[in-house]
């Protein structure tokens, strides 16, 4: 279902793990892929300025970004796979890998770490029953330790998806846990 | 509940108005409350004009270091035929700071007029607002208001119909601390990786896309709209001499009432801590500050009655930077406080300088083995060594950026991290 954009965002819709609707192959031949493509080339002075927008769309249908994901952008976009390759890796938020249906990230940096955030870390891990960045054996969440994620005020924060879970206490995580874990059934 | 809390030494609210107000967020919220207006009215004025007001107003540059923002759009050519760029930085990833979220979430469209406003101060005919890839929800909040304001009229073509135009893209970053650096923000713009470039070209020579940039901060560029309406007599009622105006303050650590707070600039940062924060949440002693973000210097509890403006806080041995003081209450054990906050610096160098890319590795590996108690006093000269070299070698501030907090961290609280020296290695003088 293509949802309407206007151009302006077009390199600024959620992706991580957002609807992971899927898309065939080619992306960027037709249909949504091609309009996105032809919308992001109209906002920037270059070609090469949509690659992140296109990795983004790609993150947003799949919920990661694949060896394949990345020759098709590149050849969308003329350059070379390898140097798409250089900065999917390059940037943290873009999956290597499949993740669960819920991406959780625990800021553990300076203002949360002085507020528990390594035991808001762990309480994850041990209530979604995996160890640091990796998937749950049903699936459903993938938790990794997160660097700053900019609300130190209201620590401990943990981006869940693409929602922002703030002033998260260990006591809060069994809860957390247990409402994501029926939403997704 | 984050957007500022309320207090009494807060003297004016130019900048928090209108947060936790969810009306402001739409356009006919925002445009009831006199908003556009400003737009309107630089839209009709000479560059020049605008900036020199901008100038007059001694407003500085909210990200971190403080330059004179008059001074940096004067920078932009003239006459050159070139076409012009305007970069809004909400990359906002400093360790502390938690401010422009709350811009874009509460008054996205303040943002955007000011943005407008100071393209046509520096005559850029394109604004990108670059936005940290994380800030998923308030993104969402802006690329409505930017929606709106397109279809309003507001933004692109015959702007308000004064026969002016500037379009405006929000483009989303997709996590790299760098991207925040201006030049690591036009890499990372242009589909590069996220490095910076060494300085000359400087931005307003040959920036994004090669054309002359400017880069802004958030908070910058929200401050505009008021001084272009009231001038910048007005806008120098608040604060110092050198550092007129007010700043959203982002407190957090060890407080009773952490959050954001516009405060005029100049008061004390006891009274911060103390009056406005409430203190620690349980009495507790005030072991030491982290004043402007993770990259500024360690006061210690003792040392926190100077005055929080760009002078006072350079003359108190430290630095303002995004104004957002980290508070360890008297139990927090700076060498793993330390060694965390080198962590983030280790996970975010992009790797270009050898400095920074080994440095800040081996800062936090020798963190961490005085932490297991496997240390012996050479590792501190060690560590010395490595502020030093990492200092102005390299083409970004990152590094230096960990040396601050980490050589005050040692030079204030040498007997803690001697105190987990290895016995032996104590006794026998390292």
């Amino acid at each position: 279902m293509t949802r309407r954009i206007h151009p302006s965002v077009v390199g600024a819709q959620p992706f991580q793990v957002a609807t992971r609707e899927g898309i065939e192959s080619p992306m960027f031949e037709g249909g949504e892929g091609l309009e996105r493509l032809e919308m992001a080339l109209s906002r920037y002075p270059t070609k090469q300025a949509a690659l992140l927008p296109l990795l983004h769309f790609v993150q947003e249908k799949k919920g990661w970004v694949s060896p394949p994901d990345m020759e098709e952008v590149a050849t969308a976009l003329d350059l070379t796979p390898a140097y798409v390759h250089s900065i999917v890796t390059f940037y943290t938020m873009y999956n290597k890998h499949p993740v669960g249906t819920y991406l959780v990230q625990v800021c553990t940096c300076i203002a949360c770490h002085l507020n528990k955030g390594e035991e808001v870390l762990h309480r994850f891990l041990d209530e979604a029953g995996t160890r640091e960045g990796e998937t749950s054996e049903d699936g459903v969440f993938t938790v990794i330790e997160a660097e700053c994620l900019g609300a130190c005020g209201f620590a401990t924060a943990v981006q869940i998806n693409d929602e922002y879970f703030e002033d998260v206490s260990p006591e809060k995580v069994a809860d957390i846990v247990g409402e994501l874990r029926r939403r997704s059934v | 509940m984050s957007w500022p809390h309320r207090h009494e030494l807060e003297t004016t609210t130019l900048l928090s108005r209108s947060q936790g107000d969810e009306s402001a967020r739409t356009l006919a919220g925002w445009v009831g409350t006199g908003g556009y207006e400003r737009l309107r009215q630089a839209a009709s004025m000479e560059p020049e004009a605008v900036t020199e007001i901008v100038k007059d107003s001694g407003l500085r540059g909210r990200g971190g270091a403080g330059f004179p923002t008059g001074l940096k759009w004067s920078f932009m050519p003239k006459d050159d035929g070139k076409p012009h760029y305007l970069c809004c930085n909400a990359d906002e990833s400093e360790p502390g700071a938690f401010k422009d979220r709350e811009i874009l979430r509460w008054t996205p469209h303040l943002l955007v007029e000011g943005c407008l406003i100071a393209a046509k101060a520096i005559r850029a005919e394109h604004v990108y607002i670059y936005v940290r890839g994380e800030f998923f929800p308030y993104t969402k909040i802006l690329n409505a208001a930017v929606t709106e304001a397109y279809e309003g009229g507001y933004i692109g073509n015959d702007i308000m119909g004064t026969g002016w135009s500037c379009e405006l893209t929000v483009h989303t970053g997709a996590g790299a601390y760098i991207a925040g650096e201006e030049t690591g923000l036009m890499n990372s713009l242009m589909g590069n990786r996220a490095e910076p470039w060494m300085k000359p070209p400087f931005p307003a020579q040959a920036g994004a896309f090669g054309m002359p940039t400017t880069v802004n901060n958030v908070e910058t560029i929200a401050t505009v709209p008021g001084i272009l309406e009231h001038g910048a007599d007005w806008y120098r009622q608040w604060g110092t001499e050198k550092s007129p105006g007010t700043k959203l303050w982002c407190c957090s650590g060890h407080l009773a009432k952490p959050g954001n707070y516009e405060l005029e600039l100049g008061i004390s940062l006891k009274d911060i801590i103390f009056d406005v924060c409430g203190g620690t949440p349980d009495g507790k002693k005030v072991k030491a500050v982290i004043p402007g973000g993770s990259s500024t210097a360690f006061l210690t509890g003792d040392e926190l009655d100077c005055a929080t403006c760009y002078e006072g806080m350079a003359e108190a041995g430290s630095s303002l930077g995004t104004a957002s003081p980290i508070v360890m209450d008297e139990d927090t054990d700076i060498v793993v406080a330390m060694r965390r906050i080198a962590q983030f610096y280790a996970h975010e160098s992009c790797g270009q300088c050898v400095q920074c890319r080994e440095g800040t590795e081996w800062v936090v590996k020798i963190l961490q083995r005085i932490e297991a108690g496997d240390g012996k006093l050479s590792d501190l000269d060690t560590l010395y060594e490595l502020c030093e070299q990492m200092t102005g070698r390299t083409i970004c501030v990152l590094a230096d950026s960990v040396v601050f907090p980490l050589r005050s961290s040692m030079d204030k609280f040498r007997g803690e991290y001697e105190a987990k020296m290895r016995p032996s290695a104590v006794a026998v003088g390292g």
